[in-house]
């Protein structure tokens, strides 16, 4: 990373455009690594700023990047955020000195209007005409000169994909930064009227056929692709294979890597081990950091996997056609297709997905969907899944399938059936709601970017390693102390937990969770499993390597397990793990986002009674069909 | 459009009636149907269509329609393809416009 030379003072500039104009690629470009975002990628649902220095090296950019709208009149929380930001009226927020309308250049039409709304409020303003290589390749026809003319603004080429498209971009900021001292003072915005819109959408197209804008048919390859993603017959068994192929993937391909994690750890423990002579140390560091760390650090594969699929699907343009298709389906338990890539971006994590629910204009809708965000099996649940799936369920193929990737599957649907039927009864209990249309923009098909891809699966990587490095290590050292002191009596038998604190934690959680065919072990690991559910699997890595006395249970917390639980147990404990809400984040993101202690309080509740019940039954059922040795 | 279009004798009809293929000029959008859009503003379904370019003149298709009963529906508006329910489709008037062989 290269350092900055103190500039000599900073600008602040926000990146504004309509949705799918290909403005987050160009934060991407401009901004590179040098990025503040929240914790949790979404989808531009978040505050994102970043920084930069333009060639003539006087002023350093603080750059934002404004959620996508196609006007100043918001219909959701996101564009009306855009829009309060740029009128400098959302607190706590200074306003932008220079807008950067950008533009897609292969759909100019849809853009133009939201330039000329802009261009209204007097603001400094350069319009970035985006994905210029793109126009030009496939015939576009467009006099930039005319165009810059017409509109009275700067106009820019620029090719957010392609390293170096940013410079005309770059080298207009700089000229607008030395020619203008800002004044930015609040805008009063007033709705413009019907007529008022259509005489902007005439005077757009005006402009556009002065400058001599021609689009070319679009190419019989889209309308054929088109035609097969969006068919009622091909569409929906397309999206069913997509989806399947991700889940199996997420199993094959990421066990060679993780077997590297293993040894790796595995020989770093071995290492700590050699060095260090017997005793707490030793202990607080093998049975301690290491067993617990590597206990999750080993399903990185698998989550960076399942990000790859969600961000590809998400930069091609392929996920709003699933809407598209599942918007009568959604409907019919009182969701809407605009539900789906909150719900799907859930099964990556429930934060951005829950963040990813204020493109939703319907409160109740919004709601709805927040309620069922962690029912989707989020990636935290994976190093659970994947340590029982693993340690009880045989490595046989099944026809073309893996037993164990089916396993998963399984336990994937299990939890969308549980939001079905959550959904359903939400809907039953209320009054007939009010109609919302769907309204949903089908945007172009695009080569996903692979500087996003890494981008987006770089912040996850790192979030990941944050997590790893600080709650989960802390809760694993504390669950190490509970479970190392007071050390048993002298003469006592059977193992020291067993007298340690965790050891009386445990016992006394048996009887809630006795019913479910739990262990004290499984009881002790739950607690600090609330606060994050990759935790649990540390903690059953703290819990067994300090009670069993065995050297490296780092590496061997499966057949450990599967030789101490039963098959009703673990059965039971994935369960559980479907429904309990076990991630204070998304409580926490929830109580935020809802801006009450209520709904998050209500996910808590049913949360807990359906892992509960759902736990019982399936214990139950499997002890009566003979699982229970 | 480069193809060679004609609009037909027919009246205007809602963009709702069109089917799959079909296609048509805007011809006008009636705010009768003004159902908020979302809870945060006043914006209506009808000012939406508008924002994003169902206005007077703009040729329009239907691209694809879900089964069963074809809602949603898939619509071109200039290069730009929006999803739409018959619901909302309704607010838009076309002139239907019919292919010459």
């Amino acid at each position: 990373m290269t350092r900055f030379p103190p500039p000599a003072r900073t600008c602040r500039a926000a990146l504004v455009g309509v949705p799918n104009c290909g403005k987050t690629a160009l934060f991407n470009r401009l901004t590179g690594s040098h990025q503040k975002v929240a914790n949790y990628p979404g989808v531009t649902v978040e505050r994102k700023e970043g920084i930069f220095i333009g060639p003539a090296q006087h002023c350093l950019y603080q750059l934002l990047d404004l959620p996508g709208t196609y006007s100043l009149v918001p219909t959701t929380l996101d564009e009306a955020v855009t829009r309060d930001v740029i009128a400098g009226r959302l607190q706590g927020e200074a306003t932008p000195e220079l807008i950067v309308c950008v533009v897609d250049a292969t759909n100019l039409r849809l853009s133009l209007r939201l330039v000329l709304e802009l261009k209204a409020l007097g603001r400094p303003m350069i319009v970035a005409l985006n994905m210029s290589d793109l126009a030009e390749q496939r015939g576009y026809k467009l006099d930039r000169q005319r165009l810059a003319a017409e509109l009275a603004l700067p106009v820019v080429d620029t090719v957010a994909v392609r390293a170096g498209g940013e410079a005309a971009l770059l080298a207009a900021i700089d000229a607008h930064s030395n020619a203008t001292a800002s004044a930015a003072v609040p805008a009063v915005l007033v709705p413009p009227g019907p007529e008022q819109v259509e005489a902007t959408q005439r005077e757009s197209r005006r402009i556009l056929d002065a400058a001599g804008y021609v689009v070319p048919l679009r190419t019989r390859a889209l309308q054929r692709l088109d035609a097969i993603v969006m068919n009622p017959l091909f569409g929906p068994l397309l999206l069913a294979t997509l989806l399947f192929l991700m889940f199996q993937a997420v199993f094959s391909w990421a066990a060679a890597p993780m077997d590297w994690i293993a040894a790796g750890i595995g020989a770093l423990g071995g290492l700590v081990q050699s060095a260090l002579p017997a005793g707490p140390l030793q202990s607080l560091l093998v049975d301690g950091v290491l067993a617990g760390a590597s206990a999750v650090l080993i399903f990185l594969p698998q989550i960076l996997i399942l990000f790859a699929f969600i961000l590809i699907l998400e930069d091609s343009g392929y996920l709003p056609r699933a809407a598209f298709l599942l918007d009568r389906l959604m409907g019919s338990i009182g969701l809407s297709g605009r539900s789906f890539i909150p719900l799907l971006s859930s099964f990556a994590c429930a934060i951005p997905g829950i963040m990813a629910t204020r493109t939703i204009p319907n409160l109740r809708n919004r709601i709805t969907t927040i309620m069922l965000a962690p029912l989707m099996t989020c990636s935290a649940r994976l190093p659970v899944y994947a340590l029982l799936i693993g340690a009880f369920i045989p490595a046989q193929q099944v026809g073309w399938f893996n037993l164990q990737g089916l396993v998963l599957f399984a336990l994937y649907v299990a939890g969308v059936l549980g939001a079905v039927l959550v959904a359903l009864a939400l809907k039953l209990g209320s009054r007939k709601a009010h109609y919302h249309p769907l309204l949903m923009e089908l945007p172009e098909y695009h080569w996903p970017n692979l500087r996003n891809l890494w981008i987006g699966l770089w912040e996850r990587t790192r979030i990941f390693l944050t997590r790893v490095g600080t709650i989960i290590l802390a809760l694993t050292v504390l669950l190490w102390f509970l479970a190392s002191y007071p050390a048993p009596p002298p003469g006592a038998a059977g193992p020291a937990i067993h007298y340690s604190f965790a050891g009386m934690i445990g016992n006394a959680l048996q009887n809630v969770f006795a019913p479910l065919g739990f262990n004290w072990q499984i009881s002790v690991a739950l607690v600090p499993g609330l606060a994050a559910r990759e935790v649990a699997v540390a903690a059953l890595g703290t819990v067994y390597a300090l009670s069993s006395g065995a050297d490296d249970v780092s590496a061997a917390l499966g057949p450990m397990i599967a030789g101490s639980w039963s098959l009703a147990t673990a059965l039971s404990l994935l369960a559980w793990y479907v429904f309990a809400p076990q991630c204070l984040s998304t409580l926490v993101t929830v109580r935020r986002e809802t801006n009450s202690w209520r709904y998050p309080l209500i996910m808590a509740g049913y949360l807990f009674a359906l892992a509960y019940v759902a736990a019982f039954i399936t214990y139950r059922v499997a002890l009566a069909l003979g699982g229970g040795g | 459009m480069t193809t060679a279009d004609s609009p037909s004798a027919a009246g205007q009809i809602p963009l709702a009636d069109l089917r799959k293929g079909m296609r048509g000029l805007v011809t006008a959008v009636v705010d009768d149907d003004t159902a908020q859009i979302g809870d945060t503003a006043g914006s209506t379904v009808a000012r939406r269509l508008r924002e994003i370019g169902f206005v007077p003149g703009e040729p329009v298709e239907v691209i694809e329609e879900v089964w069963p009963g074809g809602d949603p529906m898939a619509v071109r508006i200039g290069a730009t393809i929006f999803a739409l329910r018959r619901r909302e489709a309704r607010a838009v008037l076309v002139q239907m416009q019919m292919d010459k062989p």
